[in-house]
């Protein structure tokens, strides 16, 4: 069975079970790299085409640029026309849920007007604040959202519905696209590239 | 004890979450639906497997003082592999299980297989060990998430044949706890007979 521990042994053991282990995490690490990269990097593309509204005309986005409010820096890309115009915004918007940091993009029209919004990475509860990204209910409230509603809960004067049993989240959930839509506002139309 | 003995422990006789009761915090936290129990039991039962196979490769050499840590490192360095491999190529169920896949590194069944049984037994039947035990928790899991899932969201896998919310206690907390008791006791009374 085990062998007889001495302090030689031990710290032998210990240093190779340990470079060993570091080697091997490191190879996985450079190979997994560039697929973390782009399965990220394609729901980030996928996020952003998914709450731009559709348009008959050629469109193009612009790179990540990045503003700042309320102390808090904001990535955000441009939808641009073929005049160059912006027709809407697609901001990062990142909040405290009930388990960590929540991620959700948001499609801004230029005047304020919300045009969908998506979950890019969240830490809720599965089953429950988990359902901010599936609950068709909740997420339906925020599409084509004008700008003078106030994006609040009920329960907090406002008058979106919250997702049942996750009010956490769905508070997140909410100052996340207010807090997107504040920023559109700040960059109001002189934004142009 | 016959090979086949091995594998078929691990489902009955010594069912990790039934008889043995180990490894409750992932048991209670992610079985909110059938599917998130599947994926937790699978995700535990790729570690286990490896870990029982490398940790009775090395057992003989292990001073048996540092033999703790020595475990853990193995069993981390397998699980932060399994956390780069899902988020590069299955990054839809990493988003769904987040936290709980590198809480495997504390989950009790680990360790507590390769305490007692990869430290004393061959490689090839330590790997089988890993496949008997991780079967008894991906199906102890699958079968409580469908329980909560039919009595908390009125759906099964994912499809709904009842509308509404269900009996939401079930996906919560509380019902994690009633769901695991009662079944317990049901397994328990089938398995003596």
């Amino acid at each position: 069975m085990a062998a007889k521990s001495n302090l030689v042994n031990m710290t032998v053991c210990l240093t190779a079970v340990c470079l060993v282990c570091a080697a091997l995490l490191g190879v996985v690490y450079a190979m997994t790299y560039q697929p973390i990269q782009d399965a990220s990097l394609k729901a980030l593309n996928a996020s952003i085409s998914l709450v731009l509204p559709a348009s008959e005309q050629e469109v193009s986005i612009s790179e990540a640029q990045t503003a700042e409010l309320g102390g808090k820096s904001y990535e955000y890309f441009c939808q641009l026309s073929s005049e160059g115009s912006v027709t809407a915004y697609a901001v990062k918007s990142v909040t405290i849920g009930f388990g960590g940091p929540l991620t959700v993009m948001v499609g801004v029209l230029p005047d304020g007007t919300v045009v969908a919004t998506r979950v890019l990475s969240h830490s809720e509860t599965p089953g429950l604040g988990a359902k901010c990204e599936t609950d068709t209910h909740f997420l339906g409230q925020f599409e084509g959202l004008a700008p003078d509603v106030p994006v609040k809960l009920a329960k907090d004067g406002g008058s979106l519905d919250a997702i049942t049993a996750s009010t956490i989240t769905s508070r997140a959930y909410t100052l996340a696209v207010s807090n997107a839509v504040e920023l559109v506002k700040s960059l109001g139309g002189s934004e142009d590239e | 004890m016959s090979k086949l003995g091995i594998i078929t422990k691990g489902l009955i006789k010594e069912n990790p979450t039934f008889v043995l009761v180990l490894g409750m915090c992932p048991t209670l936290a992610t079985t909110t639906s059938a599917i998130n129990g599947l994926e937790m039991g699978l995700a535990t039962m790729f570690v286990l497997i490896l870990s029982n196979i490398v940790i009775s490769a090395i057992a003989p050499v292990v001073p048996d003082k540092v033999h703790i840590p020595v475990y853990i490192v193995v069993i981390a360095t397998f699980v932060t592999i399994l956390q780069l491999l899902m988020q590069a190529y299955v990054p839809d169920v990493y988003a769904t299980l987040g936290l709980f896949i590198p809480l495997i590194v504390v989950n009790c069944i680990v360790l507590g297989r390769a305490e007692a049984f990869a430290g004393k037994n061959s490689v090839g039947d330590s790997a089988l060990d890993g496949i008997g035990i991780g079967l008894g928790f991906t199906l102890s899991l699958t079968v409580i998430g469908m329980v909560r899932e039919i009595l908390g969201s009125g759906a099964i896998f994912g499809w709904k044949f009842l509308p509404g919310d269900g009996m939401l206690a079930f996906v919560m907390a509380p019902g994690a706890f009633i769901v695991l008791g009662y079944l317990m006791v049901l397994f328990n009374k089938l398995a003596k007979k």
